[in-house]
C-alpha cells in the first residue's frame, strides 16, 4: 500500500474503524496524545499505549484562514489554498486533542458539538501514494 | 536592599531600515544613560535579549569593550521580563552597584514560522498546519468568551483603544486610530480574531539602567522604584501553544502564579494599582490578562470595556502606549516597553497620552510561549 500515515503510532491503521492512539501513564492514570514514554504530569516512565476511540466533543475551534508559512506541507497556493477548522476535541478516554477540523465554515461549528474521528489523505509522499493524517467532523446525528 | 529604575531608553517601535537591531539597541542604551546621567564605563552588570537582532552581549561592540559582566538572555516573548527580573536581583543582592536591562529585535514581516523540533514535537504537527500561534490564540479566546459570556464588541472595544493611544504616541508603529467599523472590516485570520486585533513582529529597542534605591537620587530626581519582579513558568493542565493535547484538568495560569507572587513581594494588591500595561498579542489576550492580573472578574471586562475604564481617561487605564497592538512586538524589546511606559507615566512625562490624576503606582505582565509571565510592580 502506497498510502502510508503522516507518523506511526497516532491512529490505528490500516483499520476499518480507525481510533487514534495515546499514552496511558502507568503511575498516574494520565492520558497522553501522542502516546509519551516519560509523563508530563509525574514524571513516570512506565507508560502503555492505548485506543482513545473515534468519537468526542468539540471544547474550543477557530479557521486557519491564511496558507500557512513551512513546515506546513501543501500544493496549495495562496491563490487556490482553502481555509481549514483547527479544534480541541475531548476524548471519553480522558484528554482533550489537537485536530485539523474537516468543517471550516464558523456558522457550522459549535463548543459542545459531537465529533468523528476521519483518516484524510494529506499530502503526497515520495511513494507515489499519500500521507494519511487524522481529523475531526462533525457527526451527522440522526 | 531596594531597587529603583534611574534610566530610561527607547528607540522608536515600527520599521527601520538604516539600523540593524543592535544599533537600536545601542539607540536605546544611549538614550538611557542619558537620561540616568551615566557613563558607559560606569555600567557594572548588563541583561539583555533579542531573538533575531542577534546576541545582546555583542552591544559592547556599539557601547565600548569596558569588560563588564554581561549576560544573554532568551526565554521567548518573556525575555524582557526575565532580563529585568535577572538584573533585579544582580542589584538587590549587593553585589553590583548598578546594572542595564537591555532588549532589541528586528524580525522579518509576517507570522512567526516556528520549528516543532524547536518545541518537543514531531514533524507532522507542523505538516499538517497546526504550528501557529495565531490558532491558539483564536481557540483560546473562542473558549474564554463562550465561558464567560465575552462578546466580539469588546474584542473590538480593546483594538480601538490600542489604535487611538498608538495615534498620540509618538514612538509607536500604528499611529493611524481605527475606527470599530474599520476593525470589523479587517481580514478574519483566525476566528473570531481579525487582522486588526492582531500585533505584528516588528522591530525596536528599550534600555534601563538599575541601581539601589539606598543610590538612586545620584543619578535622577524621579527615580521609579521596583517593588516586584516575579517571572513564573507553566504548571501542568495551563492551556498553552503548541500543544498536540491538553489534559482535562484545567490548572492556573503562569500569569495567575507569577501575579500573585508579586503582589506578595510588593505586599500590595490589585485595587492598589493605577495603571497597568497587559501583553496584548491580540485583543482577546488582553481581556484575559485584565481577569488573570486581579483587576476585575472574569467576565467583568465586557462591561468595563462598554464603559471605557481601561482608556487612558479610565478608571484604570491599561496598555497607555498603545500596547503591542499599536506598537508591534519585537520579541526581546517588547516586555521592557512596557515597564518604559510605566515609567513615562510615573514620572508625568506622557504628554498628548498622560493619564490624568496623577499615578503612583504601576503594574507590567509580558506572556509568551510556551507559557512564561513575568510581572513588575512599580512605584515612584
Amino acid at each position: 500500500m502506497s498510502d502510508k500515515p503522516i507518523h506511526a503510532n497516532l491512529f490505528t491503521w490500516p483499520a476499518d474503524n480507525p481510533s487514534l492512539l495515546g499514552g496511558l501513564c502507568g503511575h498516574c492514570g494520565e492520558v497522553s496524545f501522542p502516546a509519551q514514554s516519560s509523563c508530563r504530569h509525574c514524571s513516570g516512565t512506565g507508560s502503555s499505549v492505548i485506543e482513545l476511540g473515534d468519537r468526542g466533543t468539540l471544547w474550543t475551534w477557530t479557521v486557519q484562514n491564511f496558507l500557512p508559512k513551512p513546515p506546513y506541507v501543501t500544493d496549495q497556493t495562496t491563490a487556490t489554498f482553502e481555509p481549514y477548522g483547527v479544534g480541541y476535541v475531548e476524548m471519553p478516554a480522558g484528554v482533550r486533542i489537537e485536530s485539523r477540523l474537516l468543517t471550516s465554515d464558523p456558522e457550522k461549528l459549535h463548543i459542545g458539538m459531537p465529533m468523528r474521528l476521519v483518516i484524510e489523505r494529506f499530502s503526497r509522499n515520495d511513494q507515489g501514494g499519500h500521507n494519511l493524517s487524522f481529523a475531526f467532523d462533525c457527526l451527522e446525528v440522526s | 536592599m531596594d531597587v529603583a529604575i534611574v534610566g530610561i531608553g527607547l528607540h522608536p517601535f515600527g520599521r527601520t531600515p538604516s539600523m540593524s537591531g543592535l544599533q537600536q539597541g545601542a539607540a536605546a542604551t544611549r538614550a538611557a544613560l542619558a537620561d540616568a546621567g551615566v557613563d558607559w564605563s560606569d555600567i557594572e552588570c548588563g541583561y539583555g535579549g533579542s531573538q533575531d537582532g542577534g546576541n545582546a552581549d555583542a552591544i559592547v561592540n556599539e557601547m565600548g569593550l569596558s569588560g563588564l559582566q554581561f549576560t544573554h538572555i532568551f526565554n521567548g516573548c518573556a525575555t524582557g521580563g526575565s532580563s529585568l527580573h535577572a538584573a533585579y536581583t544582580a542589584v538587590k543582592s549587593g553585589e553590583y552597584r548598578n546594572a542595564l536591562v537591555l532588549g532589541f529585535d528586528k524580525h522579518a514581516p509576517g507570522a512567526f514560522n516556528a520549528s516543532p523540533a524547536d518545541w518537543g514535537i514531531d514533524d507532522w504537527y507542523g505538516e499538517i498546519g497546526l504550528m501557529l500561534t495565531t490558532q491558539y490564540f483564536g481557540m483560546k479566546i473562542q473558549r474564554y468568551m463562550h465561558d464567560h459570556n465575552i462578546s466580539e464588541k469588546a474584542l473590538v472595544a480593546v483594538a480601538e483603544k490600542a489604535f487611538h493611544n498608538g495615534s498620540i504616541n509618538p514612538t509607536a508603529w500604528r499611529r493611524q486610530a481605527l475606527s470599530s467599523e474599520d476593525i470589523m472590516a479587517s481580514t478574519m485570520i483566525s476566528h473570531p480574531l481579525r487582522k486588526y486585533m492582531f500585533c505584528s513582529p516588528a522591530e525596536g529597542a528599550v534600555a534601563l539602567i538599575l541601581c539601589s534605591a539606598a543610590e538612586a537620587k545620584r543619578y535622577t530626581t524621579q527615580p521609579i522604584f521596583l517593588n516586584a519582579t516575579a517571572v513564573r513558568t507553566r504548571h501542568y493542565g495551563s492551556f498553552e501553544v503548541f500543544s498536540p493535547s491538553q489534559p482535562i484538568k484545567q490548572a492556573d495560569s503562569p500569569t495567575v502564579i507569577a501575579s500573585q507572587a508579586a503582589y506578595q513581594q510588593a505586599g500590595i494588591g490589585p485595587a492598589d494599582i493605577d495603571i497597568a500595561q497587559l501583553q496584548d498579542t491580540e485583543s482577546g489576550a488582553e481581556i484575559i490578562h485584565m481577569a488573570e492580573n486581579g483587576f476585575c472578574e472574569h467576565g467583568e471586562q465586557e462591561q468595563w470595556l462598554r464603559d471605557g475604564h481601561t482608556q487612558i481617561g479610565g478608571k484604570f487605564p491599561v496598555n497607555t502606549d498603545g500596547g503591542c497592538l499599536a506598537n508591534g512586538e519585537p520579541v526581546g524589546a517588547s516586555g521592557l516597553r512596557q515597564v518604559h511606559e510605566i515609567c513615562v507615566q510615573l514620572r508625568q512625562q506622557g504628554g498628548a497620552r498622560q493619564v490624568p490624576g496623577n499615578p503612583k503606582t504601576g503594574y507590567t505582565h509580558v506572556y509568551g510561549a510556551p507559557g512564561i509571565s513575568g510581572v513588575t510592580i512599580l512605584s515612584r
